[in-house]
């Protein structure tokens, strides 16, 4: 399924708005991890109005929703940018983040953010809590969907794997794992520190059925998600290729040494005209 | 199991796990009680639940991080999850999940560790969870339980099941006397006074309670009276019954099968500190890891017995 003409504009226009307030949001704050949240703005905006999550954010409790679950926790800014978009709070509260009293943390916090799923910040542990949504959905023969989005470089983590062996032997066909595969982790190119492939080929071994993808186009991310969709028996897991820092060229020139690391005030109202185009 | 009893003959009942185990399945009809094990449950004893409500069981194999992770998430979706292993499995191996995955954002997990502390014998200590309460203890949130024996362990359960929040329950391996034979009042942070006295109280959980009845039937027979209370809940601390008894008696003897540290003795440390300074004493296993051994052997040697009890009650009338 392709998007038509004028709903792709709509998606381009939504991603150029969370790339906006990512980088914004991150900026004033001082500090945040804006390069992470931006590699994942296409995935998250087909997520949420690409039709595929199934939300109601004046019920964000209702028993019947999709999840979904950021196990990258770094990436708040940018899942705060998406639900900032979706309604769950006004745009202007982006602005909050990592103050003090703001409930936009510097990680999610389930607690005290609507449409926060889990409390994420210690990798490796979300895919798990999303086995448990999906199996808490069997048993009450509810028929949402739970999607956990992980960063490459997590996948070092052990838990993530016992989690992959669980919900490829137990058939969990609810879940749909999304991989960030940016490339990138804190102090350099994944492929230098901890090589991940044949990635493809270690999530199938353990059960899963994978769709590599470029993370970044629409057509590929909304083909992605109804083939996920499609999937009966086994979970999924969609490899996105995606690029660290994506959008902002002072970022993508140099992607294993932005991690962590906001945009300079000076150099912010160029970043937000590469986005905004 | 001998607990090293001279006074006191006290009929051996099921072990704690053994009692959580019936427990739990006893309350299985309700629907929201879902159980994860590390596949260690003919150990747990989650096994008899398991028996029954075969669709609310999952065994995720040897992967107690993932475990913690599942139990989250079925609680995220409105479950009542009870994920149980060995306390030390549970507790160490598991901790940042259960960090980040229940504690912080307050999810209604009950973890219950079994074959805690030294009793579980000639395992030896890898298999021994000595840090148990601390770990669970530092957990903003939790409620920390550690039962005495059978009974009180299935009431326990039962409260721990209707009490909404994280909580962590310790049970032992080996069959322990029973204390409460006509069942057990068992409220939440609030202390069992077992036996009266006001020259010195006696503050235990787990096995050492049945230890410190029979210290107090020694200290008797001097002419002591001692106090003593089965402080069951570690976390949150029955205060009042700490404070009446530095208030009311000459000093506080604390026993408990742990380490020194972060557990019943640090705690009630803290509140004689604050609230009334008094004598203190303490019974543990001390700043090491033990052996492999027989239960009873063990207890003795890291000093964890009867004797071990009144010594330090008199340490603390003498001074």
């Amino acid at each position: 399924m392709h998007a038509r003409k004028e709903d792709r504009a709509e998606l381009e226009r939504i991603a150029r708005s969370l790339r906006s307030n990512i980088v914004k949001a991150t900026t004033k704050a001082g500090s945040g991890h804006p390069s992470s949240s931006l590699s994942m703005v296409e995935l998250v905006t087909v997520l949420y109005f690409g039709g595929v999550l199934r939300y109601d954010p004046q019920e964000p409790g209702h028993p019947d929703r999709d999840r979904f679950v950021l196990s990258k926790g770094h990436g708040a800014p940018g899942l705060y940018a998406v639900l900032a978009e979706a309604e769950y709070f006004p745009v202007e509260d982006l602005m909050t983040l990592r103050q003090l009293g703001s409930p936009l943390e510097g990680h999610p916090n389930m607690c005290r953010l609507p449409g926060v799923e889990a409390s994420t910040g210690s990798l490796g542990q979300g895919f798990s809590i999303a086995i448990g949504h999906a199996l808490a959905g069997r048993l009450d023969g509810r028929d949402y969907r739970v999607y956990v989005m992980t960063g490459d470089g997590e996948t070092e983590q052990g838990q993530v794997w016992e989690a992959a062996m669980y919900a490829g032997n137990h058939g969990v066909d609810n879940l749909t794992l999304i991989i960030d595969r940016n490339g990138h982790q804190q102090t350099g190119a994944v492929d230098d520190i901890q090589p991940l492939d044949p990635l493809d080929e270690k999530l199938r071994s353990f059960g899963l059925e994978v769709r590599t993808i470029d993370g970044h186009s629409f057509d590929e991310v909304i083909d992605a998600f109804e083939w996920a969709r499609s999937v009966s028996g086994r979970p999924q897991a969609i490899i996105a290729n995606t690029i660290k820092g994506k959008g902002v060229s002072l970022l993508e020139a140099e992607q294993g040494k932005w991690h962590g690391k906001p945009i300079p005030p000076d150099e912010e109202a160029k970043a937000l005209a590469e986005v905004s185009t | 199991m001998s607990l090293g009893l001279t006074r006191l003959s006290l009929e051996d009942g099921p072990a704690t796990r053994e009692a959580f185990g019936d427990a739990l399945a006893a309350l299985g009809a309700n629907e929201r009680i879902v159980v994860v094990d590390g596949d260690v449950n003919n150990s747990t004893f989650t096994n008899k639940f398991a028996e029954r409500y075969p669709e609310r069981f999952f065994n995720v194999g040897i992967a107690e991080s993932n475990m913690i992770g599942i139990a989250a998430g079925l609680a995220g979706c409105d479950k009542i999850p009870v994920a149980s292993s060995f306390s030390t499995f549970l507790m160490s191996n598991a901790f940042d999940q259960i960090r980040m995955s229940i504690a912080f954002p307050n999810q209604n997990v009950k973890l219950v560790g079994t074959h805690a502390g030294i009793s579980i014998g000639e395992d030896g200590p890898s298999q021994m969870a000595i840090e148990d309460v601390a770990l669970a203890c530092s957990l903003p949130g939790f409620t920390v339980i550690v039962p005495a024996d059978g009974p009180s362990a299935a009431a326990a359960t039962k409260v721990m099941i209707e009490t909404d929040g994280p909580t962590f329950l310790r049970c032992g391996r080996p069959k322990v006397p029973v204390i409460y034979a006509d069942g057990a009042d068992f409220h939440l942070g609030k202390a069992n006074r077992l036996r009266d006295g006001d020259d010195v109280t006696l503050i235990a959980n787990g096995i050492m309670v049945a230890m410190a009845l029979d210290a107090a039937e020694a200290l008797a027979d001097d002419g002591i009276a001692a106090r003593v209370l089965d402080m069951h809940t570690v976390k949150p601390i029955d205060i009042q019954a700490i404070e009446r008894a530095a208030n009311e008696t000459r000093g506080i003897v604390v026993a408990e099968e742990h380490l020194a540290y972060g557990g019943l003795g640090a705690t009630v440390a803290m509140v004689v500190a604050e609230r009334k300074p008094t004598r203190l004493a303490f019974v543990n296993i001390g700043d090491t890891y033990a052996t492999s051994g027989t239960p009873e052997e063990l207890l003795a040697q890291y000093g964890l017995t009867p004797g071990a009890i009144t010594d330090a009650a008199r340490r603390v009338l003498k001074d």
